[in-house]
């Protein structure tokens, strides 16, 4: 898939939390092709103690209104200044970059998957279960947080399908763990994951001991997004992979996670 | 239009801006973004005689105005490259040149020579400055003594132009350029990255795997433009200008300073078009100040 250099302006500037925000991003021609599960490298500008690019997941792209959605998590200065951004600035980004979500192939409408995330990894699920939706899939979001705050756009996941939720403080829907939510009883047939590693490991436990295919989408730190210098990488079985090039989603069978 | 062109020994470039190895892949990383053939030379990963997995995540850390790797040239080995990125590579209308490293002088020299038998290479860069391996690398590039023995092995393996990737984590690198001159090197290029470290302070550890890494970007600049001034007063043969250059002013800098080329590096991952938008700068500088040929600001201190 092409790749592009783009200005982007900024539409909107939502507050989701205390810690985050979502960049709604456009362009005067159409955008680009992009997956989910893709991401972009974002140049931030004015923060002298930031460097590289911020790689940001996809979390939406709205082909309406030609519309870009990045969530942002505001962990450092970096992610700060993005945080600061208003409607009217511009954001330069390198995109669409990565390998997407795996799709269920055409004709098996009733699929069941579950989709599940903690924290900002929550985000690129939101454009998953809309495209899995449309490919008529049964979607079930399984999202996770410290607290009922921490869960963030569930008005938009749930257009797309069932929403589970699990706070570490039982604030808001099941006590604990996503890996603890009763929904897990149920069958499903592909299972898919983006949030904190840990998390991620325990769903791919999961997912092994019940043999459903899964993959989890990993943010390892980058610098070129493009594969170029290799400093990303995951080790997997067939070797060290570049997590922007060969990834960010890979198939759990793929990872060494089991050690 | 001023004449951009330039020569390092028998190999010439229609311009002065190549990519430093490491930072550009095999090139074809980048084809979404610029015309590959508009560079005067791509110089490729680090390549070695037998395949490396390279060091262990994490290999990155983010320093003011620049950037920490420790990635240990992870690379598939020479053979693999020469079986199946090579026929990938081998039409990409510019130099594609190979940075060799090695363990030994006879594994850099064996290297060397599965590659001079590639028609379509016409030189490859020598590795002796890679900080983040244990054995070689670097520790050949900080004397003399080793940097000679390898330039040495190297030279009768290798029939083509010859560029030795110098480290600036040494007393004199002038004496280093020397050395490796005195074997038979057609070009010098430097500054390969500086060694440096960083320290989380939450978690009490180092951020990099191995501990130490190699700094690279624009903090870097000054040191090496100092550096490759030094060596190019030193030696005969054509320097090769690198470290931190972001901008057309920048590689103007190091042409001034007396290189005859330039690469750029950890720039590409900030902007990957930079290398064509430097390129056009230099022209356009160029023209502005009435110069017809490149060769006029070259060493013009």
């Amino acid at each position: 898939m092409k790749k592009y250099i783009l200005d982007l302006s900024v539409k909107a500037v939502e507050r989701l939390s205390d810690k985050h925000v979502l960049l709604r991003l456009t362009d005067e021609k159409p955008l680009p092709e992009m997956l989910p599960g893709q991401f972009v490298e974002v140049r931030v500008d004015g923060s002298s103690s930031t460097f590289l690019r911020r790689p940001i997941s996809i979390n939406f792209v709205d082909r309406e209104a030609n519309e870009l959605w990045l969530m942002v998590a505001m962990v450092g200065e970096g992610t700060r200044k993005l945080g600061e951004l208003k409607p009217g600035d511009t954001l330069n980004c390198v995109l669409p970059l990565g390998n997407g979500f795996t799709l269920p192939c055409d004709g098996i409408a009733g699929h069941k998957v579950l989709l599940v995330g903690g924290g900002v990894g929550v985000a690129p699920l939101l454009y998953l279960g809309e495209e899995l939706q449309k490919q008529g899939c049964e979607v079930t979001f399984l999202l996770g947080g410290r607290s009922a705050k921490d869960l963030l756009e569930l008005d938009l996941f749930n257009k797309y399908g069932r929403v589970c939720v699990t706070t570490e403080d039982g604030t808001m829907g099941e006590k604990g763990f996503v890996t603890n939510h009763s929904v897990l009883s149920e069958s499903f047939d592909k299972i898919y994951t983006c949030g904190p590693t840990p998390m991620m490991k325990a769903v791919a436990r999961y997912a092994s001991e019940k043999a459903i295919d899964c993959e989890a989408s990993l943010e390892n730190m980058m610098a070129c997004g493009l594969g170029a210098c290799l400093c990303c990488v995951e080790k997997t079985t067939e070797g060290n992979l570049c997590v922007c090039k060969d990834g960010p989603v890979f198939n759990i069978k793929r990872l060494l996670w089991q050690n | 239009m001023a004449k951009l062109n330039v020569n390092i020994g028998a190999l010439s470039l229609k311009n002065p801006v190549m990519t430093a190895s490491g930072t550009f892949g095999y090139g074809v990383e980048f084809e979404d973004f610029i015309d590959l053939s508009g560079l005067g030379g791509i110089i490729v990963k680090g390549t070695t005689l037998k395949p490396r997995e390279g060091n262990d995540y994490p290999r990155m850390a983010e320093t003011a105005s620049g950037m920490l790797n420790c990635v240990g040239l992870q690379n598939k080995g020479v053979d693999y490259f020469c079986e199946h990125i090579y026929p990938q590579i081998k039409d990409i209308d510019t130099n594609m040149i190979v940075n060799v490293s090695g363990s030994s002088p006879e594994d850099y020299a064996e290297c060397a020579a599965r590659i001079d038998a590639l028609d379509k290479i016409p030189a490859i860069e020598l590795n002796i400055s890679c900080p983040n391996v244990k054995d070689g690398g670097m520790a050949f590039g900080v004397t003399c003594a080793g940097a000679s023995s390898v330039v040495k092995a190297v030279r009768q393996a290798y029939h083509k132009t010859l560029i030795v990737k110098l480290s600036p984590n040494v007393t004199d690198i002038a004496e280093i350029a020397r050395a490796v001159e005195a074997e038979g090197a057609d070009s010098v290029s430097l500054i390969n990255t500086l060694m440096g470290m960083a320290i989380d302070v939450e978690k009490r550890k180092k951020v990099l795997s191995i501990g130490t890494g190699g700094l690279s970007g624009p903090c870097v600049k000054p040191v090496a433009l100092r550096m490759v001034y030094q060596v190019a007063k030193a030696v005969k043969i054509p320097v090769v200008g690198l470290g931190g250059i972001s901008s057309a002013k920048d590689a103007l800098e190091f042409l001034m300073a007396g290189a005859t080329a330039i690469e750029i590096g950890t720039a590409n991952f900030l902007d990957p078009a930079v290398t064509i938008k430097v390129r056009d700068g230099i022209n356009e500088w160029l023209d502005a100040h009435g110069c017809q040929d490149i060769h006029e600001i070259i060493g013009c201190l």
